[in-house]
């Protein structure tokens, strides 16, 4: 019998991250190779009714650590109950959404297994048995191809560079509980502060409207969170919007910001800075509206207008609109 | 304040500006071609703990070339101490810290006892630049200069390459004129929406 492919389903409150059915459908596609199963483990409070769409996403068999005190991610207790499952399960593969829990907890259980994690991979593969992983380096400027000398092999997956995928025929697995013993700790996760209305972060978004230098100041923002609204998307900036104090550093786009794999950037009053490029490159599609013709930005976006971001952001809301028949 | 570098003769840069800025002294793991392995420097630097007594021991958020991001957790697992990760704001009082984490949304409030290891996040703190008094003083700081533990790395690269390139875009046009026609090609070419 081969050993399984274990997943971390990360959950934020009582929903599964977009990233974690990413990892399931990952781990679903490796499985699949490997002739093995694919066990799917969450980890938090109030996810029991949710469990079914791991099963969706092609989970053989899953489980659930449940407890008020999961319900934010501490370090310790997560550590301790996938290190549980691992030597119960005995996984050849793990995978992890790199989000920020999963990028702080891959290296925590690699070192006590003494293996190795592959952190934030664009691309997996199986060859002769052997796993292979594709992962950025130097902020993005070549792509690195992996190989784990340890066992098993541990992989996080950038959001958004993997498609969730929904098997058929469904997998229906019963919920299996995990017992839940606390560890000692001398750590204690006191709450989470939002930082507004609760929204999907960057990294997880298909859409984005991002806003630079141009934009002038933080006022303007609203034509551009206009526009995210009727396009479905999100609100990101450049260094030099958050620098100057207009948005959070959360919604930075960048070397030293989020990197982000949409369907769609619209990049707005953007120069197209090389430390821009890297955290957004990898977009699908990318607009630009700069009145700068020779802004660097017109050199790698594939559809770009020059002109003022105040009359053509506003002019694309409304043709939107209309698009969408609203 | 000790500051401590894993890294070649070069390494000697870094610690100087280090002890400019204010660090006390500072510790060089000096080995020319350690390998860039999370697990084996993680080993090295936790070896190298083992016996040192700290209450805050601080990481930077990730190398900027293999940005893996995970030696600081690692070393912490290593020297079981409390890891708090991507911390942009910290408060240290008498036996504990206050760490908020950056995390999606918001931040995650962690309270941890010392002694305890942090990895930032950026505007954890803002350089300054260092005064021509500092940067002679520091000179005069002392450098222990040590050899590593043998590395075994775990992670092998097997190949580099660039990213495949983009297909070149084109400007479709100029200002609110142009507009119909992107949402025509998003559409029909992009299929986007």
């Amino acid at each position: 019998m081969t050993q399984p492919v274990l997943v971390f389903a990360e959950s934020s409150g009582s929903q599964f991250r977009k990233s974690g059915f990413e990892a399931v459908t990952e781990g679903r596609r490796l499985a699949d190779l490997a002739g093995a199963e694919e066990y799917a483990v969450a980890i938090g409070h109030g996810l029991e009714e949710r469990m079914i769409e791991l099963g969706k996403y092609g989970a053989d068999r899953v489980f659930l650590a449940d407890d008020p005190s999961l319900a934010l991610f501490h370090p310790d207790y997560y550590r301790h109950i996938l290190l549980d499952a691992v030597k119960k399960h005995a996984p050849s593969i793990i995978l992890l959404p790199a989000t920020s829990a999963g990028k702080d907890l891959a290296p925590r259980i690699a070192i006590h297994l003494n293996t190795g994690v592959a952190s934030d991979c664009v691309q997996l593969s199986l060859e002769n048995g052997d796993l292979f992983a594709t992962r950025p380096a130097y902020a993005g400027k070549v792509l690195l191809k992996v190989r784990i000398n340890g066992t098993p092999k541990i992989a996080t997956l950038r959001p958004n560079a993997f498609t969730a995928k929904e098997v058929s025929p469904v997998h229906s697995p019963s919920v299996e509980p995990l017992t839940f013993e606390k560890p000692e700790t001398r750590m204690v996760v006191k709450e989470f502060a939002a930082l507004g209305p609760k929204k999907m972060d960057l990294t997880e978004a298909s859409i984005i409207v991002s806003g630079g230098r141009g934009m002038g100041g933080p006022e303007n923002y609203k034509i551009l969170e206009e526009l995210a609204e009727v396009v479905g998307g999100i609100v990101g900036a450049s260094r030099a919007s958050v620098d100057a104090g207009w948005r959070p550093h959360s919604d930075q786009v960048g070397q030293t910001g989020r990197t982000v794999s949409p369907t769609l950037y619209i990049a707005c009053g953007i120069s197209g800075a090389i430390q821009h490029r890297v955290g957004m490159v990898n977009s699908k599609i990318i607009v630009a509206i700069n009145k700068d013709p020779d802004a660097p930005i017109f050199g790698f976006a594939d559809y770009g207008i020059v002109g003022d971001v105040f009359e053509v952001v506003p002019a694309l809301t409304r043709e939107l609109k209309k698009f969408y028949g609203k | 304040m000790t500051v401590l570098t894993l890294g070649p003769d070069k390494s000697t840069q870094v610690i100087l500006k280090a002890l400019a800025l204010g660090a006390d002294k500072a510790v060089h793991l000096k080995h020319d071609s350690f390998p860039n392995d999370p697990n084996a420097i993680a080993h090295a630097i936790a070896d190298e703990l083992k016996t040192v007594q700290f209450d805050v021991l601080l990481f930077g958020k990730k190398g900027v070339d293999d940005d893996n991001q995970q030696v600081g957790q690692m070393v912490a697992e290593l020297l079981n101490v409390p890891c708090v990760t991507q911390v942009a704001k910290l408060e240290i009082f008498d036996g504990r810290a206050v760490a908020h984490r950056e995390v999606e949304g918001g931040s995650l409030i962690v309270e941890a006892t010392l002694p305890a290891a942090f990895t930032s996040e950026k505007d954890l703190a803002v350089p300054r630049y260092a005064s021509l008094r500092e940067l002679v003083a520091a000179r005069k700081k002392p450098i222990t200069v040590k050899e590593p533990g043998t590395a075994r790395p775990v992670l092998e690269t097997v190949s580099v390459q660039y990213p495949p390139p983009r297909p070149p875009g084109r400007i479709i046009g100029k200002g609110v004129e142009a507009v119909p026609v992107l949402v025509k090609l998003l559409h029909e070419e992009a299929k986007v929406i």
